[in-house]
C-alpha cells in the first residue's frame, strides 16, 4: 500500500465527487473477489444441500461404494477420497524431497547466473497445461513403467502420481527458496566461522531456520495435488475402489478414481440433469473445496509466521 | 515477474485504452441480457451415444467442409444421458442412440413438447473383448457373460470355468448413461440381477480398448467399431447363443447370425428442430451418408437402400407436418 | 542475501569436504530432475508430431480417421476464448489492484480481501467449473458449453493471478513519483492515470499475458460447463458452442489407435505448446523492451 497520500488541495466539489466515483469503481473490482468466493460457496452449498437432504452426510462420508448412477446407487465418497490420497501420497514422495533439495541448491549453492536460468526453467514445470501432462503420463510414462512392472494397467495411479509430483515441484522449490533466502546471513556467517561446511550450514542452519516456509510450501503443493484434475483423469482411470493397504503394489499399479476424476466423469454426461447424480457432483465439489481451502489457509498462516520471524 | 521499478518516461493516457477495454467487457455482459435480439447462429447440436459417435464424427467432418457456415458440435454423453439431460429438455437437435428411446424418455420429451423422430444409421455387433494374451478363451456363452458381469458375480477367471487361470478379472465396461450399457444389461444380465458396479466405467469406448490392451486378465465390451479399429490390440470373443460360436463381424451382424448382440444404431431428431434449415440439411446429409462406405470405414454396417428410403420418408413426413 | 556468503566462505580442512561435494551434486540433480524429465517428454512428443503436424492438420475439422483429422475449430476456439478472457480480466484485475494498492487503507477489510485473493488462486480449477455450471449455465441460463460461459468461468479462474501481478507492478512504482505528482497539485485520480498506470502498465501486461497462458491450457472447467466433446466449425457468436485445444486433446487422448496416440494427439499437443510459448514470449518481449528503456 502506497505511503504517499494526496494532500487535500481540492477546490471544486465536482472534483471530489469524481474522485469518489473512481474510488467506488475500483472498490467494486476488488470486492468482486469476495463475491467470487461467496458465489462458489453458495453454488456448491445449494445443490449439495439438496443432495444431503436425500443422502445423509454420514452415509456420504463413510460409505465405501461410489456408484452414482448404476443400480443400486450408492454415494460413499471414501473410495474417491482414498484414490485422491494415493495420488497425493505418490506425488508428495517425489515433489517434497526433490523440491526441497532444489530449493537448497538454488539458495545455497547456485551462482547468481545459474540461478537466473534455472529458476524460471523450473517454473516452466508449473506452466505446462495439465491435460498435456496427462497425455504424457498415459502414452510415455506408463509404457516406460511397464518395463519395470510388467503387470501395470494402462490406467494406473503410479504414472499419474509421478507426473503430478513433477508438476508441483516448482510450488515446493519456489516458496522454500524464498524462505531460505530470507534467513539472515549472520546465521550462516556464524556457522561458517565455526568451520562448518555448506552441507552443515544448509542442513543444520538454513533448513531449520526456514522450516515454517518449507512447511507452508509443502501444504500448498499437497493442496494442488489434491485438486489436480486432468492428469489423473487421463492417466489414473475411472475405477472407484477403496484402497487395499495390504497390497501397496496393487494400489499403485492399478486404476483408481480420484474426487476430481469422478467430477469430470459426472460432468461429461450429467451437466444439465437435475438428478441425484448431478447433485452428488456438487457434494464432491464441496468436499474438495473445503479440503483445499483449509489447506491453503493453513499454508498462508504458517507462511505468515516465517515472514514475521525475520522482520 | 514484474520487477520493473523506476525508469522510463511515463506516457500520458492509457485511460482511453482502459475505458475502451472496460466498455467492451461491459458490452459482453450486456449481450447476456439481449440474447433474444441477436440473430440465431446456424448450429446443429448433437449429444448421445459414444457407439454412434464415430459415424457422427465422420458425417459432421464432411458436412462442415461442404457447408462451412454451419457449426456442428457432438458430445459423448451416452444414449440415456443424452436423452434425459440434453435432448428432451430441448437443448440438442439430435441425439445419437445405440438403443431405441425408452418409454420414460418418450414421456419426458413430450412433457417438454419435443417429438423425437427415429432414424436408423447403421448396425453394430456389440463386442466382448479380452487381452490378446488371454489364449485360454475364444468363445463364451451368454450364461457365462451373465456370471461375469452381474453384481456379486465372478471375481476370478477360475470362478467361471475351472481351466481358466486363477487370476482376478479387471473389468472395463460402458458407463450407465450409455446405450451400450442398457443393451448389454437387457440382453445379457436380464431382469433378475444387476450389472456389477466395481468396474471401470466410461462413456468413451476407446478408453476400454486402452484398458483391456494394458492388462492380460481384463475383459470389456463395446461397439464393434472400436474393435475393428484395433484388431491387434485386443481380442474379440465369439458368442455362443446355443447354436455354436459366432465371431462378431460386419457380415455376421448384417446376416443376423451374431445374436443376441447385434443391434441397430439410431439418431433421433427433434421434430421442432427440423424447422431450422441447418438441422434439416444435416439430417438429410446424415441419412445419405449412412448408406455409404463411410459407415463401414468406421466399423459398422451401413444401412440398406430400403432403410435409407424409410428414413427419408419419415423426414419428409415430419417436414410436411411442420409446414 | 545468500549469495554474499559465497565470497567469504571459509576453507577449513578437507575433512568433510566429500560430504559437501556429494550433497551439492544431489541438490543439483534434484534441481535438474524435473527439467530433464520434461525436456525428454517434449522431445518425444515433438518427434512423434513430425509428419502429422502439417497445414492439413491445422486447417481441417476433427475426423475419426487419423489421416484426415485436424484441429482447426479448436485452435480458433482457443484464440477467441483467450481474447474474450483478456477483455474481461484486464479491466477488472487492474481496477482491483489499483484499489488495493492506491486507495485501500491497511485495515481489516483490505487484509481480508488480500487473503481471499490468495486463497482463490489456490482453488482447484474443477471447482471453478462447478461455479460456472451452477451460476452461468443453470442460474443465468447462458446455455451449456457456450463461448460466453467459458469466457466468464475461466476469467474468474485467472482473475486472482492477474490482480496479484498487477499489484506487484503498481507497488514497484516509486513513491517519490506519486509525491512529485501530488506536489504539482494533481489529484489522486490524475496521479493514477498519469503517473502510476503508465509506469506499471508493462508489468501489468506481462502478468496478464502470463495468466492468459494459464487460461489457454485449462480443460477441467470447460468439461464441467458442458463444452461439447467435438466441435466441427468455428464459433459464430457469443452463444455458440465451441471447442478449445486442450478439450480436443482430452477427447483424442482416449483414442486407442497408435496413429492417434503417437500422431494426431502429439500434433495437437505441440500446437497447443507452440501457441502457449508464443504468448509467453510476447510477455517476455514486453518486459525486456521496457527494462532496456529504463536503463
Amino acid at each position: 500500500m502506497s505511503d504517499a497520500t494526496a494532500p487535500d488541495l481540492s477546490r471544486r466539489s465536482g472534483q471530489n465527487t469524481r474522485e469518489f466515483a473512481y474510488r467506488a469503481v475500483f472498490f467494486v473490482c476488488a470486492l468482486l473477489s469476495i463475491l467470487t468466493t461467496l458465489a462458489i460457496v453458495l453454488t456448491l452449498l445449494g445443490d449439495a444441500l439438496t443432495f444431503f437432504a436425500e443422502v445423509s452426510p454420514i452415509a456420504f462420508l463413510t460409505g465405501t461404494t461410489w456408484s452414482p448412477a448404476n443400480d443400486p446407487v450408492s454415494f460413499g465418497v471414501l473410495p474417491l477420497i482414498t484414490g485422491t490420497l494415493v495420488i497425493t501420497f505418490g506425488a508428495a514422495a517425489i515433489a517434497l524431497p526433490v523440491g526441497l533439495l532444489t530449493a537448497i541448491y538454488l539458495a545455497e549453492y547456485a551462482s547468481d547466473r545459474v540461478r537466473s536460468v534455472l529458476k524460471p526453467a523450473i517454473e516452466v514445470l508449473a506452466g505446462v497445461p495439465t491435460v498435456v501432462y496427462g497425455y504424457f503420463a498415459l502414452v510415455y510414462v506408463t509404457p516406460a513403467l511397464s518395463v519395470v512392472f510388467p503387470t501395470i494397467s494402462t490406467f494406473n495411479a503410479l504414472s499419474a502420481s509421478i507426473i503430478v509430483g513433477i508438476m508441483i515441484i516448482p510450488m515446493v522449490s519456489s516458496i522454500s527458496e524464498d524462505a531460505m533466502s530470507s534467513v539472515p546471513d549472520s546465521l550462516r556467517e556464524a556457522s561458517y566461522g565455526l568451520g562448518a561446511t555448506r552441507f552443515t550450514v544448509s542442513t543444520s542452519v538454513v533448513v531449520p531456520a526456514s522450516i515454517s516456509g518449507i512447511a507452508s510450501s509443502y501444504i500448498l503443493a499437497l493442496s494442488r495435488a489434491i485438486g489436480e484434475t486432468m492428469a489423473v483423469t487421463i492417466a489414473a482411470g475411472n475405477t472407484p475402489r477403496l484402497v487395499d493397504l495390504t497390497d501397496p503394489a496393487g494400489v499403485f499399479l492399478n486404476s483408481i478414481q480420484t474426487m476430481t476424476a469422478a467430477m469430470v466423469q459426472l460432468g461429461a454426461s450429467d451437466v444439465t440433469g437435475q438428478s441425484l447424480a448431478y447433485r452428488s457432483l456438487f457434494a464432491v465439489g464441496l468436499t474438495l473445496f473445503v479440503i483445499t481451502f483449509l489447506m491453503n489457509l493453513i499454508s498462508e498462516w504458517v507462511a505468515s509466521r516465517y515472514r514475521e520471524e525475520y522482520r | 515477474m514484474s520487477r520493473d521499478p523506476s525508469g522510463w518516461a511515463p506516457r500520458s493516457v492509457s485511460r482511453r485504452d482502459f475505458l475502451a477495454a472496460t466498455g467492451v467487457a461491459g458490452a459482453i455482459g450486456l449481450a447476456g441480457c439481449t440474447r433474444a435480439a441477436s440473430s440465431e447462429p446456424k448450429e446443429v447440436n448433437i449429444a448421445g451415444s459414444s457407439t454412434v459417435f464415430p459415424i457422427a464424427e465422420a458425417v459432421a467432418s464432411d458436412f462442415v467442409q461442404e457447408y462451412p457456415d454451419i457449426n456442428v458440435s457432438v458430445s459423448q454423453t451416452g444414449s440415456g444421458g443424452g436423452f434425459s439431460n440434453f435432448f428432451c429438455p430441448g437443448m440438442t437437435d439430435l441425439n445419437n442412440a445405440s438403443r431405441s428411446i425408452a418409454e420414460d424418455e418418450q414421456t419426458q420429451c413430450s412433457d417438454n413438447g419435443i417429438e423425437p423422430i427415429e432414424f436408423t444409421v447403421g448396425t453394430d455387433a456389440l463386442t466382448v473383448v479380452v487381452n490378446p494374451e488371454a489364449d485360454w478363451v475364444d468363445c463364451v456363452t451368454i450364461d457365462e457373460l451373465r456370471q461375469i458381469w452381474r453384481a456379486d458375480g465372478a471375481e476370478r477367471w477360475s470362478d467361471v470355468r475351472e481351466d481358466w487361470p486363477d487370476e482376478p478379472f479387471e473389468f472395463y465396461g460402458a458407463a450407465t448413461v450409455s446405450g451400450t450399457f442398457d443393451y448389454f444389461r437387457e440382453t445379457v444380465i436380464g431382469e433378475d440381477a444387476n450389472h456389477r458396479n466395481d468396474y471401470s466405467a466410461t462413456e468413451k469406448d476407446r478408453t476400454i480398448v486402452r484398458g483391456v490392451n494394458g492388462s492380460p486378465y481384463a475383459i470389456g465390451y463395446f461397439g464393434f467399431s472400436y474393435y475393428s479399429e484395433n484388431p491387434d490390440a485386443i481380442k474379440a470373443l465369439a458368442i455362443d447363443n446355443g447354436e455354436g460360436c459366432v465371431e462378431p463381424s460386419l457380415e455376421t451382424a448384417k446376416s443376423g447370425e451374431y445374436q443376441p448382440l447385434s443391434r441397430p444404431l439410431f439418431t433421433y431428431a427433434a421434430k421442432e428442430s427440423l424447422a431450422d434449415p441447418a438441422v434439416e440439411k444435416f439430417v438429410r446429409y446424415f441419412i445419405e451418408k449412412a448408406a455409404t462406405d463411410l459407415v463401414s470405414d468406421v466399423g459398422y454396417v451401413p444401412i440398406t437402400e430400403e432403410e435409407k428410403r424409410k428414413n427419408l420418408d419419415r423426414l419428409d413426413t415430419a417436414l410436411e407436418d411442420l409446414a | 542475501m545468500a549469495a554474499e556468503t559465497r565470497t567469504d566462505e571459509t576453507d577449513f580442512g578437507e575433512v568433510s569436504r566429500l560430504k559437501d561435494r556429494v550433497f551439492e551434486s544431489v541438490t543439483l540433480a534434484a534441481a535438474l530432475f524435473g527439467i530433464v524429465t520434461l525436456a525428454v517428454l517434449l522431445v518425444y512428443v515433438t518427434v512423434d508430431a513430425v509428419g502429422w503436424l502439417d497445414w492439413q492438420f491445422l486447417t481441417s475439422p476433427p475426423h475419426p480417421l487419423a489421416e484426415e483429422a485436424g484441429i482447426f475449430p479448436a485452435l480458433v476456439g482457443s484464440i477467441v476464448l483467450m481474447v474474450l478472457i483478456a477483455l474481461v480480466t484486464f479491466p477488472l484485475g487492474v481496477g482491483a489492484a489499483i484499489y488495493l494498492e492506491e486507495y485501500a487503507s491497511d485495515g481489516r477489510l483490505t487484509r481480508f480481501i488480500q487473503l481471499n485473493i490468495a486463497n482463490l488462486a489456490g482453488v482447484p480449477s474443477v471447482v471453478y467449473g462447478l461455479l460456472g455450471l451452477g451460476l452461468f449455465v443453470q442460474l443465468l441460463s447462458f446455455g451449456y458449453g457456450t463461448l460466453l460461459v467459458a469466457a466468464f468461468t475461466v476469467s474468474l479462474l485467472i482473475l486472482p493471478i492477474v490482480i496479484i501481478a498487477a499489484q506487484e507492478a503498481i507497488r514497484s512504482v516509486p513513491d517519490s513519483l506519486r509525491q512529485a505528482s501530488y506536489g504539482m497539485g494533481a489529484t489522486k485520480r490524475q496521479t493514477i492515470r498519469n503517473v502510476v498506470l503508465p509506469r506499471s502498465l508493462p508489468g501489468i501486461m506481462t502478468g496478464t499475458i502470463l495468466a492468459l497462458g494459464r487460461a489457454i491450457g485449462e480443460t477441467a472447467p470447460l468439461i464441467m460447463i458442458g463444452v461439447p466433446t467435438t466441435v466441427f466449425g468455428v464459433p459464430n457468436g457469443l452463444f455458440a458452442k465451441f471447442s478449445a485445444m486442450p478439450m480436443q486433446i482430452y477427447t483424442w487422448s482416449s483414442y486407442p489407435d497408435t496413429a492417434f496416440q503417437y500422431g494426431v494427439v502429439s500434433a495437437g499437443v505441440v500446437t497447443l505448446l507452440v501457441v502457449l510459448l508464443s504468448i509467453n514470449s510476447i510477455a517476455i518481449l514486453i518486459r525486456n523492451k521496457y527494462q532496456t528503456e529504463r536503463s
